[in-house]
Order: C-alpha cells, then sequence, then structure tokens
C-alpha cells in the first residue's frame, strides 16, 4: 500500500478539544486519505470519538465543548463560523454506536436526507434514491418487501446497515462510523465489514474501533489515540506489525486498555 | 449471626415490606369506595324528579285570550287563574291557608309547565288533560324517603294536612317519578327542584376551552424553545427554577391575580368564564410545561444524532423527531393539567364566579357559574334537595375529570405504540 499516492481528503491541524475546563484532544494532526479506510483505535475515553465528531461539527451540539484549531476538508476549512453545518453534514455522514432508526418505516428512515434537502423531485426518483441507497448498504434484498414496515422492527444488524444506507441516502463523499458494530453479534459484524469494504471504493471512510482484528481486516491506515493525544499513524499494516512506538506496540498486543 | 439467620431476617424484611405495601393500597381503595358510595347514595336520587298528576281543565274563558288561539296569543296568555284553579281540585280545602298548603306541594314553576303542555297541544284548549307537574323539593323528598314522617308535626316541613293530601295522591296513583331532566337543561335556582348544572356545565365548558386555547400554544411553545433551544446558563436556570416554584403556588394567588388585574385594572367583565380561563391558564401554564419538558427531555438524544447527522437544522431536528415523538407525554400532560383547572374552586371564588346566575351563558362573556363552584354554593345551602344536588354535581365532575384521564390515558398509549 502506497499512502504517498492517495490524496489527501481530510486534514486535521493542531486540533484541541475542551469540554468545560476539561481538555479531550491535544494537538491532534491528522491526514485522512481519500477513498481509504482509516481506523482510529485507542483505549476507551481516550478521544476517538470526540475527533471523529468534529468532522462533521456533531460537537457544536454540545453546550460545553469548544473546538479550536482546524480541520480542512478538500482544502477547505470547516471550523469557521460561516461554515453551514447542514451543507457539512450533507458531505459528511455518520454512523452510530448503537443503531439509531428513526421510529418511522423503513421507507421513511431513508427518505428524511433526501427530502429535507430536496435532492428528488418526484416520487419515483425517491423511489430510486431508496432502493439505490439500500442496495449499497446491502439490505436491499432483506426488506425490499416490507419498506413501510417501521426501522425499528429490524434486527440490530439490519438496523445498522439501515443508518449506513440513511448516510448514503444524501450522497456523502466522507462516512465516520463511530464503533458502528460495538452492537452486534459476530455476523452482522462481518455484513458490516464486508459492506464497508465495498464502500470505501467510493467514500472516504473513518472508523472508530475497539477491536484491533476489525481494524486489520477493514482499515488501510490506522491512527492510534492515548488520552487524547494522537501517538502513531501509518498504514495499518505497519502500525500491526512493527509499531514505532512502544504504547502502540503494548496496546495491539493486549498488555493495556 | 449466622448466614442462616441473616438469610431469615432478609426473608422477614421483605415480608414486612410487602405487607405494608398492602395495606397502604387496601387503606387508598377503601377510601376512595367509602367516598364513591357516599356521594352516589345522597347523589343518585338527585337523577329522577317526582311528579303529580293532575287533571288540568284548559277552560279558555279563564285565559281572558281577546284574539283568535294560537300559539303566539297562547304564549302571552296569564294561565295563573286557570293552573290555581284546576291544581285547587286535588284534594278538599276548607280556607285559603289550606289552600296554600296545596298550592305548596308543587313547584313555583306549575303556572308555566300548566302553560307549556298546552302550546306543545294547542288541540287540548277547553279539554280536562291529565298533565304531570314537578312536585315541590318538600314532596320530592318525602316521596324519596328522605323525610322521616315520624316526628312531632312542628318539626316537620311538611304539615299533617300536607302528608294527608300525599298519600291520598298516592293511593289514586297520581304521584310518580320521571329522569330529572331539569338536572341538566336548568341553570342554578332558589328552589332545589327546578335547580340544575345546566349553568355551570356550560360556564364549566367555556373556561376549559379559554384555557386550553390559551396555555396549551404557549406551555408547548415555552417548553420546546427551553428544552431544545435555549442556552443553559444562569437566566434560564433561573427561569426553569421558577416556573418549578408557580406550579407549586397555591390556586388562590392566581385568583388573586385575576381579581387584581383582570377584573380591577383591565376591567373585564366579572363572574365570566373569559376571566375564569385566563386566571386558570396562568394556574395551568407551569403544570403543562413541566410534564411537557420531561417528555421531550425523554425522547432519545441518538434520535437527534440521527436526524442532523444526516443535515437536519436544529429546527428540523426538533420539530420532525423530537417533538413528534414527544407528543404522548406532551398531550396527556395537557389534559391532566386541564382536569386540574376543571376542579379548581378557589381561583374562581375570588374572581366573582360564585354569583348566583340562574342564566345559562351563551358565550364566554356571560356570567357564569363552573360545576366545582356550583358544588360548593350548593353545598351551603340547608334544603335536602340541594344535598342530593350537590352529590350529583360531584359524580357529573368526577365522571368528567375521569373521562379526560381516560383520554390522557389513551393517547399516550395509541402514539407510542405508533412509534415502536
Amino acid at each position: 500500500m502506497e499512502l504517498n499516492n492517495s490524496k489527501i481528503k481530510i486534514k486535521a491541524k493542531n486540533l484541541n478539544v475542551f469540554y468545560g475546563k476539561k481538555q479531550a484532544l491535544f494537538n491532534i494532526n491528522l491526514d485522512i486519505n481519500q477513498k481509504e479506510v482509516t481506523a482510529l483505535i485507542g483505549p476507551s475515553g481516550c478521544g476517538k470519538s470526540t475527533f471523529i465528531r468534529c468532522i462533521n461539527r456533531m460537537n457544536d451540539v454540545i453546550d460545553i465543548c469548544k473546538v479550536e484549531g482546524s480541520v480542512e476538508i478538500d482544502g477547505a476549512e470547516i471550523n469557521e463560523k460561516n461554515v453551514d453545518v447542514v451543507t457539512l453534514r450533507e458531505k459528511v455522514g455518520m454512523v452510530f454506536q448503537k443503531p439509531n432508526p428513526f421510529p418511522k418505516s423503513i421507507y421513511d428512515n431513508i427518505a428524511y436526507g433526501p427530502i429535507i434537502h430536496g435532492a428528488a423531485e418526484n416520487k419515483d426518483q425517491m423511489d430510486n434514491i431508496v432502493e439505490t441507497s439500500l442496495k449499497k448498504a446491502a439490505l436491499w434484498d432483506e426488506v425490499k418487501d416490507r419498506l413501510n414496515e417501521p426501522g425499528t422492527s429490524l434486527s440490530g444488524g439490519q438496523q445498522q446497515r439501515l443508518c449506513i444506507a440513511r448516510a448514503l441516502s444524501v450522497n456523502p463523499e466522507v462516512i465516520l462510523m463511530d464503533e458502528p458494530c460495538s452492537a452486534l453479534d459476530p455476523i452482522a459484524t462481518a455484513k458490516i465489514e464486508e459492506l464497508i469494504d465495498d464502500l470505501k471504493k467510493s467514500y472516504t471512510i473513518v472508523i472508530v474501533t475497539h477491536s484491533m482484528a476489525q481494524a486489520v481486516r477493514v482499515s488501510q491506515k490506522t491512527g492510534f489515540f492515548h488520552l487524547g493525544k494522537i501517538i502513531e499513524v501509518d498504514s495499518t499494516e505497519k502500525i500491526f506489525k512493527n509499531p514505532a512506538n512502544k504504547m502502540t506496540q503494548d496496546y495491539i498486543t493486549g498488555r493495556f486498555g | 449471626m449466622t448466614k442462616e439467620q441473616r438469610l431469615k431476617k432478609r426473608y422477614r424484611a421483605e415480608k414486612r415490606f410487602k405487607m405494608y405495601g398492602l395495606i397502604s393500597v387496601s387503606l387508598a381503595v377503601i377510601f376512595v369506595l367509602i367516598l364513591v358510595q357516599n356521594i352516589f347514595s345522597k347523589g343518585s336520587s338527585a337523577f329522577s324528579r317526582t311528579m303529580i298528576e293532575v287533571e288540568v281543565n284548559y277552560d279558555s274563558s279563564l285565559l281572558e285570550l281577546d284574539s283568535p288561539i294560537n300559539q303566539n296569543s297562547l304564549k302571552d296568555a296569564d294561565f295563573y287563574d286557570l293552573a290555581v284553579e284546576s291544581l285547587l281540585k286535588i284534594y278538599p280545602a276548607k280556607d285559603s291557608k289550606e289552600e296554600r298548603q296545596i298550592l305548596r306541594l308543587f313547584s313555583p314553576d306549575y303556572e308555566f309547565e300548566i302553560k307549556d303542555f298546552l302550546i306543545k297541544n294547542p288541540n287540548k284548549i277547553d279539554q280536562v288533560v291529565p298533565v304531570k307537574i314537578t312536585a315541590s323539593d318538600d314532596i320530592d323528598q318525602l316521596n324519596k324517603g328522605n323525610f322521616p314522617r315520624d316526628l312531632p308535626e312542628d318539626r316537620r316541613r311538611v304539615s299533617n294536612y300536607q302528608l294527608n293530601i300525599y298519600d291520598n295522591l298516592v293511593e289514586k296513583e297520581k304521584i310518580n317519578k320521571k329522569f330529572n331532566n331539569y338536572l341538566f337543561t336548568k341553570g342554578d335556582s332558589r328552589d332545589p327542584e327546578l335547580a340544575g348544572i345546566g349553568g355551570s356545565l356550560m360556564g364549566s365548558f367555556f373556561t376549559i376551552i379559554i384555557c386550553l386555547v390559551l396555555s396549551f400554544p404557549i406551555a408547548i411553545m415555552a417548553s420546546i424553545y427551553l428544552e431544545e433551544f435555549a442556552p443553559k446558563n444562569k437566566i434560564t436556570d433561573f427561569i426553569e427554577i421558577n416556573i418549578n416554584n408557580l406550579a407549586a403556588v397555591p390556586s388562590i394567588v392566581y385568583g388573586l391575580l385575576g381579581l387584581g388585574i383582570l377584573l380591577s385594572v383591565m376591567e373585564f367583565p366579572r363572574s365570566t368564564p373569559l376571566v375564569a380561563g385566563i386566571t386558570l391558564s396562568l394556574m395551568t401554564l407551569p403544570r403543562i410545561i413541566i410534564p411537557c419538558r420531561a417528555s421531550l427531555k425523554a425522547v432519545p438524544p441518538s434520535i437527534r444524532e440521527a436526524a442532523l447527522s444526516v443535515g437536519a437544522s436544529k429546527f428540523q431536528t426538533v420539530f420532525h423527531h423530537v417533538v413528534p415523538l414527544a407528543m404522548p407525554g406532551t398531550l396527556s400532560g395537557t389534559i391532566i393539567g386541564l382536569a386540574q383547572a376543571l376542579g379548581e374552586t378557589a381561583p374562581l371564588i375570588l374572581i366573582g364566579m360564585v354569583a348566583f346566575v340562574v342564566d345559562i351563558p351563551s358565550s364566554p362573556v356571560d356570567p357564569s357559574a363552573s360545576l366545582p363552584v356550583q358544588v360548593y354554593l350548593w353545598s351551603e345551602q340547608a334544603e335536602r334537595g340541594f344535598v342530593e344536588k350537590t352529590s350529583a354535581t360531584i359524580m357529573m365532575l368526577l365522571g368528567f375529570l375521569i373521562v379526560m384521564n381516560f383520554i390522557a390515558v389513551y393517547l399516550r398509549q395509541k402514539f407510542e405504540k405508533k412509534w415502536n
């Protein structure tokens, strides 16, 4: 894997995040390559989730959270006041730790994003968007006959794929995944991982995971976080085979965390 | 202590606690049953009315009609002489004192009841027709068995002479009972047999509608703003504390506010559902805001994140997802707040709704009574007829409260099912 040939999609520079007086991220510098899966690993509370929530500015929702520094997507700064978060989040989708479908039908779950962005002009176009999104999320065959059933009636793994389909429905460029498999069984996890592998052809994916094996399986690049600092970033192969830092070595071999 | 002893002690503690719970639940049930039994035993007789059948001679010469007989001329006619003559025939009277006693067997409205019958049946003119006339409260209560007959005459409201007439009428099967429609169609009256809750029902209805129209939108908007949009700082903390305190303010204080501001400064019409509705909505506002905020808070944050992450704005997130999910709690909170307002008495007394109002209000700016105040007014009256009417009104009020609470439960369950 040649890192240098890849185009940089997201560039975090000197990123500091504070929750009230407590600092959660310290001077994070991280480049995320286009159409590649970047995994973020590290012990609980190390700031991985906080970091990816900076990429679509979900931290804005938290009153006491203050973000300093710069995050650039395609060279454009997103942390400025005049950046419209709605447009940003259209471009940067997110999948959460626990599947969180809307308590609406499967169809409405997917259609919601396109509706608020005015992406479809008529019912046919909307049907089309719903179908392609579900197909991309490898869920279409399972739910095509029951699109009007509530999204919450699906199994956990299906719900998570529904959430991925929902994120895809607005045609994002980047997909952030915050431990998308932590609430799923191994079979559902395998399906999601397969899906991630497929999605990386068209999307830039950042995934936070607690499973080292998962990072190895799905990602091309891995960043190791510890206590709000980024310890080591490199190709996944290098991180897991021959980490430069002792702490990374200890973590991936299960000596702490 | 050995392990076994500790185990036994633990079991005993659990058993003891279960027993305490059982005792408190049964005490509560017993008290409710006593209350309901008491109200029903006193109030159920108010739903029937004693009628005395009288042969009325519709003698047109007594009506002194100048124009040909039709419904209009009958409406203007004076039926007093005709009525008195027919009523006095039910029993022989030897002097005017006894004649007065005979007339007192009937409700003071006998003249109009006789008149109304002819207006409805104009072909009965110059005929002798049996007409059922409402009995006075004394005879009504006697017939319902609420008056002890074995007291000495000077301690009874019904004289021996009247008792004789009553027994005679019972023998001739001229006394019967019918459903008391007056209870629902008439306004207040000094005569218990003619008093009804029609006026207070309408008054309460207008009051609650005004209260709903004012408090529901304001409370919803306030809770959505405070819960979803307002920055969390000292000012909003202060507002929150004040809302919680306002919900605990005694209701009579709101009555004083209504009296001081609405009646004295703004000079709104006294004793009207308008003022009552505004006053009660002030009282209800914090009581609706608190459950509304609680149900908004109960919507899981993951739903908000889901909406935000597909690019919904804050406004869209709140109104497309959070508010619909919070609706069941919001609606039931509103209905329970309104139910409290419906049963509120103290503030209404202060804004003059205790006035004696005979007419049924036709708009919210007419003077009116309301159900709880009607209970208060009648409970002060000495006549036995008002005692049963008081209980009947309480039954109606409780009925409305139960219905409203059921609606609240139903809405909560219906909407929650839809989301799961």
